[in-house]
């Protein structure tokens, strides 16, 4: 697999999937901060824009796996390398962890989940105390962790664009 | 050296600086969303942190409400909700219901007699899986419109670590600066008080919307009006906990039942402030009857892992332009995950 770039479909998932993600960060610690009416305007969106994240993760993942990604430039230092695998690992893990948590710590809290109207998901979990506690904890640390990974993300991808120019950039902008 | 380690030839320093900036722009955005800049900010947090702090030990309790009963039972619909509403179990039919009756306290040792305000919360399911849940209050004004004249209100209870009791000038010095609550003391004043949960009746006080099949909203309130005719008592007769065996008494004998009545708003009547009745000779439509069975005691009852969040509804049933309704979601929440957390630590 030697492609210079990421097929159009990854583009477009990457691109629409991290602005869908990065807004998911700020509607879910702008929610929780405030009892003003968009509390229940951005709780209510939260829940299905989420839940097509997760859908949308799921689709990546298999495409990741079937086709792959460019490789890395030879010379990137060994560090580099390691945690642009590793980030890239813990990206994926964190879209497909963030939506199933919070699932999660619905059912387990005993809410019904609902997607819009009468559009409901099932329950993942039984009703239980220790478990919405664990999960409703993960869900605001996982949160955070999230943003962070994201950040130094960009701040990599920026470093190749601009500094490096070494095409990983592009690779995930550019026709092939 | 820097390049070595970082492995370029390319430039440094604007990179690093569009790197801060972008990085920088993103990270103040998130920390000003989230509140982090702006301690003063009324949240979630710092409301039920008041409602916690009106006397006694609310850890492992809600922090509003503090002491209840569970009960179980049905509510069974006639159906002439259908006609305004989508909602499945307005469809007749009988449905099961969760419930839990209560003094409007922030002390769940407090005597039954302290509270002015009783409440009720259901927990209605649908075959589908659909829920609706309501909190209801036995006056039928709400003493306050806003969040924010509710946490002023929560604030002057709060007692002062000093003395061991609120500021005894706080409440009066609210009360004085918001007008708003004369319907809400007029009713305080003038309702009799009873020894019983049976004999109340519980008002929904925030308006929502009912829509109906043709996707047509009315705004409406809802109430619980009992079939057990009132007991007036004196207040200083109520003993400190009767009305748990009171309601367990009555239960022995039989199930109690509450009509559901929902009153239809005109385009004029407030939708967004709880503190004023609509006009007398409003539209009231039965829509059917709750009947209560069984009583169980909250610390292991069914109802106390329940939010009873008055945002948890089904289709046909929305959110009106109440501000209070969406500062209820976020306390609720904040108020269950604490206590869930204080329960799970036991
Ligand atoms: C990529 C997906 C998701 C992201 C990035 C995300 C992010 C967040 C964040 C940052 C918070 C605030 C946590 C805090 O500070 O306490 C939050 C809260 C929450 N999230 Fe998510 N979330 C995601 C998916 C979901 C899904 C799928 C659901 C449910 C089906 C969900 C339900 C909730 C709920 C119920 C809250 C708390 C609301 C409250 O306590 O008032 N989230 N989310
Ligand atoms: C929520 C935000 C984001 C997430 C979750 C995310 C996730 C990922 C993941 C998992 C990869 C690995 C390739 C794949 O299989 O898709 C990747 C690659 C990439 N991302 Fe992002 N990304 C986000 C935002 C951004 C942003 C804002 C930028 C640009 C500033 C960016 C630039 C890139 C670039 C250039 C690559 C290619 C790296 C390579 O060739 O290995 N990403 N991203
Ligand atoms: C902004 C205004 C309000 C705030 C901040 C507030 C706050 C709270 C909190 C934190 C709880 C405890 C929730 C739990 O731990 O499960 C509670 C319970 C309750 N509230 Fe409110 N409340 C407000 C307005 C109202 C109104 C307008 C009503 C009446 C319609 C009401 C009726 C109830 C009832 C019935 C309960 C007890 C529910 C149960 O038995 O579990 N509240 N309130």
């Amino acid at each position: 697999m030697s492609r210079r770039s990421f097929t159009a479909a990854q583009k477009l998932l990457h691109w629409s999937m991290a602005v869908a993600i990065i807004a998911m960060l700020f509607i879910g610690v702008g929610m929780v901060a405030t009892l003003a009416p968009i509390h229940a305007d951005l709780v209510a969106l939260h829940r299905p824009l989420g839940v097509v994240i997760l859908v949308l993760a799921l689709i990546r993942l298999g495409l990741r796996l079937r086709r792959g990604a460019p490789p890395l430039p030879a010379d990137l230092p060994w560090w580099q390398t390691l945690s642009a695998r590793g980030s890239h690992v813990l990206l994926y893990a964190l879209m497909i962890a963030m939506p199933l948590v919070g699932w999660g710590m619905l059912s387990a809290g005993g809410y019904p989940i609902v997607l819009h109207g009468a559009w409901q998901l099932p329950p993942i979990l039984p009703q239980s105390n220790l478990l919405q506690v664990i999960l409703r904890q993960s869900h605001r640390w996982l949160g955070l962790v999230f943003f962070a990974v994201i950040l130094l993300h960009i701040a990599a991808a920026l470093f190749h664009g601009l500094s490096r120019r070494d095409g990983v950039f592009s690779s995930m902008v550019r026709g092939r | 050296m820097l390049r070595r380690l970082l492995g370029t030839d390319g430039p440094l320093l604007v990179p690093a600086i569009v790197i801060a900036l972008v990085l920088g722009a993103l990270a103040s955005a998130f920390a000003a969303v989230a509140g982090w800049f702006d301690p003063g900010r009324l949240t979630p947090a710092r409301m039920v942190d008041a409602l916690g702090r009106r006397g006694g030990d609310p850890v492992g309790h809600r922090r509003n409400h503090a002491k209840g009963v569970c009960f179980t039972g049905s509510f069974a619909a006639n159906g002439a909700g259908t006609d305004l509403s989508t909602a499945p179990m307005l469809a007749a039919g009988r449905y099961p219901v969760t419930g839990r009756f209560a003094i409007a306290t922030g002390n769940p040792l407090a005597a039954d007699g302290s509270a002015r305000v009783r409440s009720m919360a259901v927990r209605i399911v649908a075959p589908d899986g659909q829920e609706w849940r309501s909190g209801m209050n036995t006056s039928p004004v709400f003493a306050v419109a806003t969040p924010a004249a509710f946490f002023a209100m929560v604030q002057a209870a709060m007692i002062d670590p000093a003395t061991g009791k609120p500021d005894p000038q706080a409440m009066p010095a609210f009360i004085a600066t918001h007008p708003e609550t004369g319907a809400f003391l007029a009713w305080a004043r003038s309702a009799p008080w009873t020894a019983s949960y049976a004999d109340q009746a519980y008002y929904g006080l925030n308006a929502f919307i009912l829509t109906d099949a043709r996707g047509t909203g009315r705004p409406v309130r809802w109430s619980m009006r009992p079939e057990t005719a009132a007991a007036a008592v004196a207040p200083d007769t109520i003993g400190a906990d009767v009305l748990a065996g009171d309601l367990a008494e009555r239960l022995a004998r039989g199930p109690l039942r509450w009509t559901m009545v929902m009153t239809l708003g005109q385009p004029d009547d407030p939708t967004d402030d709880a503190t004023r009745p609509w006009p007398a000779g409003r539209r009231e439509v039965v829509v059917g009857t709750l009947v209560v069975d069984a009583a169980q005691d909250e610390a292991h009852g069914p109802c106390r892992d329940v939010n009873f969040d008055p945002t948890i509804l089904p289709d046909g049933i929305a959110l009106s332009d109440d501000p209070l309704l969406a500062a209820r979601s976020a306390s609720y929440a904040t108020s269950f995950d604490r206590r869930i957390a204080e329960q799970v630590r036991r």
